[in-house]
């Protein structure tokens, strides 16, 4: 389960049942808009009518099942909606209360408006014209729902540097291959690659192409601002057949059992290290309100130090006792090369734990 | 109960309150809807009521509450107002409702997904095929990790002034905050909540992560009012790039520190580096994270930021006893 959907299922559910009514909303929904539409298309497949709401057919059997037992208040068979589905099309009626699509409610309206706005700010980014029209049409089709869109702004454009953006986009657009000088900074190092490019994502402030790698012969995902250079190539650049492009949240890779696993510690302030790299489980801490354990299999063990340096003493590695032993030492070396370094005016000095006793910064 | 059953319960209400050409009370209600027979008493069927009207709102469904002349108490009646319940027929594209597809997505992962998929499902209804080939690619989104959003941009959307606890940034201190909240802003992957802070009189940017739980309105919607010029964009980057003209020197060993070569624009062995930077505890982990590699040199409290860091990997990992105190730090 996606955390959204997680989140949407626990928003529809009333604190008194928890979990009881996750979807019953939703699915309200999907009926309200289908049964209209079903009304003008009597007798459509079942298969069809399946595909527009982007449905199981399965899905769509229990749906008119529910819609049969619904209906005008004493619920005597006259009362009750009528639903046909045996010969594979759907037939339905008495639905006379229901017939008309139900109008967009305030967050639903706010939004879709507030996603096109921010896809209007991206410029170039998608046809201007379909923007516009629907911009236009869904702000008349939302009435006085559409007032509260100005209270939600993305801004995804600040910070982006729109001349890599420009050419991955280009190559996206004519369907042709990259060239990319990319830093890896998991292993602090530059690459050169060319690469089939898939799709241009982008998630809290960052961009990230998607793509297939003719390095290592996978799909990759490659961070934009780590992008030292993007070329177009006069080659075609369709990723084969076997690259399927995942959402970004997603991880490309699941970890083999041969992987190392290491337990780790975070508190409540780090807690999103377990959303954002890729673990095994999480659990909450119970000696610390907010925080959790989480495993995750660690091919290389130079990535997480670097990771734990950087989360200070928030996040511990508790096993292996190995592994901590080395996080301790990489940080005991660090304070002493530190300790060991003058102001930095004598260049030759290099800071080390050897070097010479410490001149205290003024 | 079954969420298929709750779904029964709420069409049968919806179909019930949109039959009905008087207002209906509670009471006849609970006898028109044949799943209300499961409430055991009173209590029970206010509760369902209650979140069964809160859930339909959503949805946008246009409850409305009303009194009988006949009546002899002031108790509420209910209906659906039926001019208002349709969705207007606008004649969407393919492109663009493919469009309004991707528009959908941007909100896939975050708090907003169920409204953003719901509305799409409405439009869906109006008949039209959506034109995906039109797309180029490219598939922006956001998240909501802040648990600060879901009542912030509730409170937002309604216009009412809130009160929470904030740290602030560089003292670290949590002091309660009363604002009347303007817009609700996301900006280099965080949130910002932008409004008049009522105690300093003035407006402010706040950052959602620093806001502690338990959020209160204090007051009532459409009670806040939002200048008419508001850029609150343009505060939020503002607020976020100002400090930006700091820069820092680090050392780097070897051929360390890529990514901080990257942003300091300097030639892949350079052995010192000068990196302009907004937000000092962003880059000390950045620095921190290379270990001994990476030295500091100026300013002394990005400096002291990261040796911060180290002492702290240092004494989470029960070595706290060998943690050099403030060593070269000139403290």
């Amino acid at each position: 389960m996606s955390p959204a959907a997680g989140r949407s299922g626990a928003r529809a559910s009333g604190p008194s049942a928890v979990g009881a009514g996750a979807g019953a909303g939703d699915r309200l929904s999907r009926l309200l808009a289908m049964v209209p539409w079903l009304l003008e298309r009597q007798g459509v497949a079942l298969e069809e009518a399946a595909r527009h709401f982007d449905i199981s057919t399965d899905q769509l059997v229990a749906d008119l099942e529910l819609l049969f037992v619904c209906g005008t208040p004493g619920h005597m068979p006259d009362d009750l909606i009528e639903a046909e589905w045996e010969s594979g099309h759907v037939y339905l009626g008495n639905a006379d209360a229901i017939a008309r699509p139900l109008r967009l409610g305030q967050d639903e309206a706010l939004a879709l408006l507030v996603g096109l706005r921010t896809l209007a700010d991206l410029q170039g980014v998608e046809d201007s014209a379909a923007l516009e029209g629907a911009r236009a049409k869904l702000t008349a089709a939302a009435g006085d729902a559409a007032a509260a869109a100005t209270s939600v702004q993305l801004d995804l454009a600040a910070g982006a540097d729109t001349r890599v953006l420009a050419v991955v986009r280009g190559a996206l657009a004519r369907g042709r291959r990259l060239h990319l000088r990319y830093l890896v900074a998991t292993r602090d190092e530059t690459t050169e690659r060319d690469v089939d490019p898939m799709e241009l994502q982008s998630l809290d402030g960052r961009w990230y192409l998607q793509a297939w790698c003719h390095r290592a012969q996978g799909v990759r995902r490659f961070r934009l601002d780590r992008v030292l250079a993007a070329e177009e190539l006069d080659v075609d650049g369709t990723p084969p057949a076997e690259a399927v492009a995942r959402d970004l949240g997603s991880s490309l890779f699941a970890p083999g059992e041969e992987v190392p696993l290491v337990v780790l510690d975070l508190d409540a302030d780090v807690r999103w290290v377990a959303e954002s790299v890729p673990v095994e489980d999480v659990t909450e801490r119970a000696d610390e309100p907010g925080g959790v354990r989480v495993r995750l299999r660690v091919a290389d063990d130079g990535w997480l130090r670097r990771l734990v340096l950087r989360l200070g003493g928030s996040a511990r590695v508790v096993s292996p006792p190995a592994l901590a032993e080395q996080v301790a030492q990489a940080a005991r070396a660090a304070l002493a090369a530190a300790a060991g370094g003058g102001e930095g005016d004598d260049a030759d000095e290099l800071p080390g734990a050897s070097g010479p006793p410490a001149r205290v910064a003024p | 109960m079954a969420p298929a059953q709750r779904t029964e319960r709420l069409l049968n209400l919806v179909i019930a309150l949109l039959s009905t050409r008087r207002w209906l009370r509670k009471e006849q209600i609970r006898q028109a809807v044949p799943q209300y027979s499961e409430a055991t008493s009173d209590e029970a069927f206010d509760r369902m009521f209650e979140r069964d009207k809160e859930e339909l709102r959503d949805l946008g469904v246009p409850l409305v509450t009303g009194t009988d002349a006949a009546w002899f108490d002031d108790e509420a009646g209910y209906r659906v107002d039926r001019d208002a319940w349709e969705l207007p027929a606008i004649d969407v594209t393919p492109e663009e409702l493919a469009v309004l597809g991707l528009a959908s997505r941007v909100w896939q992962q975050a708090s907003l997904a169920g409204p953003a998929s719901r509305a799409l499902v409405k439009l869906r209804a109006l008949g039209v095929e959506p034109d995906e080939s039109s797309l180029v690619g490219v598939e922006p989104r956001v998240r909501t990790s802040e648990p600060a959003f879901s009542p912030l941009y509730a409170a937002t959307r309604d216009r009412a002034p809130v009160a929470f606890r904030y740290r602030t940034g560089r003292t670290g201190e949590t002091a309660r905050r009363r604002v009347e909240p303007w817009a609700i802003t996301s900006c280099y992957g965080r949130w910002y909540l932008v409004g008049h802070d009522l105690d300093r009189g003035a407006p402010r940017v706040f950052r959602l992560d620093r806001v502690s739980p338990g959020i209160t309105r204090t007051g009532e919607p459409a009670g806040v009012p939002v200048p008419a010029d508001l850029d609150a964009r343009a505060l939020v980057r503002g607020r976020a790039v100002a400090p930006a003209e700091r820069s820092a020197r680090v050392r780097l060993l070897g051929a360390a520190g890529a990514g901080l070569r990257l942003r300091a624009g300097a030639p892949a062995d350079a052995q010192e580096v000068e990196v302009a930077f907004a937000d000092v505890d962003e880059l000390a982990q950045e620095v921190a994270a290379l270990g001994a590699d990476a030295r500091v040199l100026d300013p002394p409290d990005l400096r002291e930021a990261v040796l911060d860091l180290w002492r702290g990997v240092l004494s989470a990992h029960g070595a706290a006893e060998d943690v050099p105190a403030a060593a070269g730090t000139g403290r």
